[in-house]
C-alpha cells in the first residue's frame, strides 16, 4: 500500500500554494504528536528502569537491552554471554514471515499474472474480488481460519467424509497454520504490486522471445520475471514486514510453541511479564529491522528508476 | 485468446491457482457465515438453520456487553473517520495542489508513517506516550489513536482522485472571478466527492476493525467489538461470536463495495 502511492503526480499544480502550510498543519500536528513523538518516547522508555507490574521509573538503565542480548547466569552476576532466547524468537518470526511470503508469492504471482492478462474491462472486478477479504476484520478472518482448520472443523469433517482421511489432520497450533494465517492476512499486498507491474509489461518482448524459439517457461523466467522484478520485490516486502510483527495469527493459530515477536511484546504490556522497558526495547529492535529493510528497498527502487 | 495453446500470454495452471486463491480467501468467511445460522449450541454438529444466535446477540445474557462494545466501536469509527478524512482532504490539497516545496517528501513520509511502522510498535508507542503524559486510558485515547492511524487510509484514495482531476475547472472558475476559497469549495470539493467518500469509508472500516492498537490503549473495562470478540474467543469459539462476526463481515463487505463503486464514478464530465 505504501509503495503503491508515489508522492509525485501528473496533475500536480500550485493553485493553493499560499495556503499549503495551513492545509498541512493538522496532519503534521496529529501525526507528529500521536505517531512520531510516541515512537521517540518509546525509545526513551527502552532506556528506563522497569517498575514491577507495568510502568517505568525515570532512571537511566540499559537493563532492557542487556536482558535481550546477554545471558548472565542464574544469579545475574556472570559476564555477558549471548542470550539466545529472544534472538530465537526473532529468528522464528523472520523464518515464519519468510515462509508466509514465499507461500504468498507462489499463489500471488500466478494470480496477479492471470488478472493482468484478462481483458481490460474485467480487471478491476478481479482485483476487487481479491481485496474484499482484506477489508474484513483481521480478527474475524483469523478466527474463521481457526474454525475451518480445527481438528473437528469443517475441513477435517469433509476430508474424512469423502474418505480421504481416517483421522483428523492436526493443522492448528503448527507452524504451517501460522504461515497460512499470515498468507491470509496479507495476500492482497503481494498480488497488487505484481499485478501493476505485469499490467505495464510490454508483451511484445515475450513475442520476440517466442519468435526466437524460446519456450513459454523460458520466456517467463528470462524475459518477464526480470521486467516485473520491482513489483515482485515490493509485494514480498509488503507481506514480509507486517508478518514479522503480527500478533493475531501466531496467537490464535500458533499456540504457545510458536511464539513470535508480536506475542513477546504484547506479554510485556498486557500479559504477566509486565516489563515495559523490555517491551519498548523489543519494539525498537523490530522497528529498526523494518526500517532497514524499507530503506534498502527504497534505495533499490531509486536505483532501478534511474537505470530505466 | 482464440487458441489458448499458442497464446504466449497464458500459462496452464495459472487460472487454476487463481481459483484456488479465491477459494482459500473466501472459504473461511463462507463457512463461518453458514455456521452462524446453525441452531446447535455446539459449533461442531449441524442441526439445521435458525436465527437463534442472532437473537442471542441482541437479547442473550451477553447482549449488554456486546451492545456497549458495538456502540463504542461505531462512535469511535464515525468520529475517527470524519476527523481523519477532513485532515486528509486538506493535506491532499496541499500535496497535490500546493506546488513543489521542500517539506513535501517529508510530509508524505509523515503521512504514510502509520503504514510503515508495524502495528504492534505503534500500539506500544501510543500506550507509552499516553502513560508518559499522564493521560488516563479510555475511549478518548482509543479515538485519538484511531484518528492518527486512519489518516493515510483516507489520504491515499483522496490524493489519487485529486491527481486525476485537471485543474482547468478551478482555473476556469477563477478566470470568472471566483476566489480561491470559492474555487476550492464550489469546484474542487464537489469533484473530489467520490474520493472523499471512498477515503471516509476505508478509514471507517480500518477503525472499526482495529484490534491491536485498541487493545493496548483502551482503559480497563472499555471494550470495542474486536476486543470484546477477542476476549470471548479466548474462552473458545461460540455460536454467538459467529453471528456477531457475520454481521461485522457483512458491514465491511457492504462498505467496501460502496467504496468501490463510488470511486469508479466519474463526475468530472
Amino acid at each position: 500500500m505504501a509503495a503503491g502511492a508515489a508522492s509525485g503526480g501528473s496533475a500536480t499544480t500550485d493553485t493553493y500554494k499560499e495556503s499549503r502550510f495551513w492545509l498541512l498543519l493538522p496532519a503534521w500536528v496529529v501525526l507528529g504528536i500521536f505517531v512520531l513523538a510516541p515512537v521517540m518516547m518509546m525509545l526513551i522508555y527502552s532506556f528506563l528502569t522497569k517498575e514491577f507490574r507495568g510502568g517505568v521509573i525515570w532512571e537511566l538503565s540499559f537493563a532492557a537491552y542487556d536482558q535481550f542480548f546477554c545471558d548472565r547466569g542464574l544469579f545475574g552476576d556472570e559476564p555477558c554471554t549471548i542470550e539466545w532466547t529472544y534472538i530465537q524468537i526473532f529468528w522464528r518470526s523472520i523464518w515464519q514471515a519468510g515462509a508466509a511470503t514465499l507461500l504468498s508469492l507462489a499463489i500471488g504471482f500466478p494470480t496477479a499474472y492471470f488478472i493482468a492478462t484478462r481483458p481490460e474491462s474485467q480487471r478491476p472486478l478481479w482485483v476487487f474480488l481479491i481485496t474484499i477479504p482484506y477489508w474484513v476484520n483481521l480478527l474475524i478472518r483469523t478466527v474463521s481460519m481457526k474454525f475451518l482448520l480445527r481438528d473437528q472443523g469443517p475441513l477435517n469433517d469433509a476430508l474424512i467424509g469423502i474418505g480421504l482421511l481416517d483421522s483428523p489432520l492436526h493443522i492448528v497450533n503448527t507452524n504451517f497454520a501460522v504461515q497460512l494465517g499470515l498468507f491470509y492476512s496479507y495476500l492482497p499486498f503481494m498480488v497488487l504490486p505484481i499485478y501493476a507491474a505485469v499490467e505495464r509489461y510490454n508483451f511484445a518482448l515475450s513475442e520476440a522471445a517466442a519468435d526466437l524459439y524460446a519456450t513459454k517457461w523460458t520466456t517467463l523466467r528470462r524475459i518477464l520475471l526480470p521486467a516485473v522484478k520491482p513489483g515482485v520485490i515490493a509485494g514480498c516486502i509488503l507481506v514480509f514486514v507486517p508478518s514479522m510483527g503480527s500478533f493475531l495469527a501466531p496467537d490464535l493459530l500458533g499456540g504457545a510453541k510458536n511464539f513470535m515477536i508480536g506475542s513477546l511484546i504484547e506479554e510485556q504490556f498486557k500479559g504477566n511479564a509486565g516489563n515495559w522497558p523490555f517491551g519498548a526495547a523489543a519494539s525498537m529492535i523490530l522497528l529498526t529491522m523494518v526500517l532497514i529493510i524499507l530503506l534498502i528497498f527504497a534505495r533499490q527502487q531509486a536505483k532501478a528508476e534511474k537505470e530505466a | 485468446m482464440a487458441t489458448a495453446k499458442y497464446d504466449i500470454k497464458s500459462y496452464s495452471g495459472f487460472r487454476a491457482i487463481t481459483l484456488l486463491c479465491l477459494v482459500v480467501l473466501y472459504a473461511p468467511l463462507v463457512i463461518v457465515t453458514i455456521y452462524s445460522f446453525n441452531s446447535s449450541a455446539s459449533i461442531t454438529t449441524w442441526e439445521g438453520i435458525s436465527l437463534k444466535w442472532y437473537a442471542d446477540v441482541f437479547t442473550g445474557p451477553e447482549s449488554e456487553k456486546f451492545k456497549l462494545a458495538a456502540r463504542n466501536s461505531f462512535v469511535i469509527a464515525i468520529t475517527a473517520a470524519t476527523v481523519s478524512t477532513s485532515i486528509a482532504v486538506f493535506a491532499a490539497t496541499a500535496m497535490v495542489r500546493g506546488g513543489k516545496f521542500k517539506l513535501r517528501t517529508v510530509s508524505f513520509g509523515l503521512i504514510s508513517l502509520p503504514l510503515m511502522v508495524p502495528e504492534i510498535v505503534t500500539a506500544v508507542a501510543t500506550l507509552i506516550f499516553f502513560n508518559s503524559i499522564g493521560f488516563d486510558r479510555g475511549i478518548m485515547t482509543i479515538l485519538i489513536a484511531h484518528i492518527a492511524f486512519c489518516i493515510p487510509f483516507a489520504y491515499l484514495p483522496i490524493s489519487a482522485r485529486m491527481q486525476g482531476i485537471e485543474d482547468s475547472y478551478e482555473q476556469a472558475a477563477m478566470d470568472l472571478y471566483a476566489t480561491k476559497r470559492q474555487a476550492f469549495t464550489k469546484i474542487l470539493l464537489p469533484l473530489m466527492m467520490p474520493g472523499i467518500i471512498s477515503g471516509f469509508l476505508l478509514a471507517f472500516i480500518v477503525s472499526l476493525d482495529d484490534f491491536i492498537i485498541t487493545n493496548f490503549v483502551k482503559g480497563a473495562g472499555v471494550e470495542t467489538l474486536p476486543t470484546a470478540i477477542f476476549g470471548a474467543v479466548k474462552q473458545g469459539i461460540k455460536p454467538n461470536i459467529m453471528a456477531i462476526s457475520t454481521m461485522l463481515l457483512g458491514i465491511s463487505v457492504i462498505m467496501v463495495t460502496i467504496s468501490y463503486f463510488v470511486s469508479k464514478t466519474d463526475n468530472t464530465k
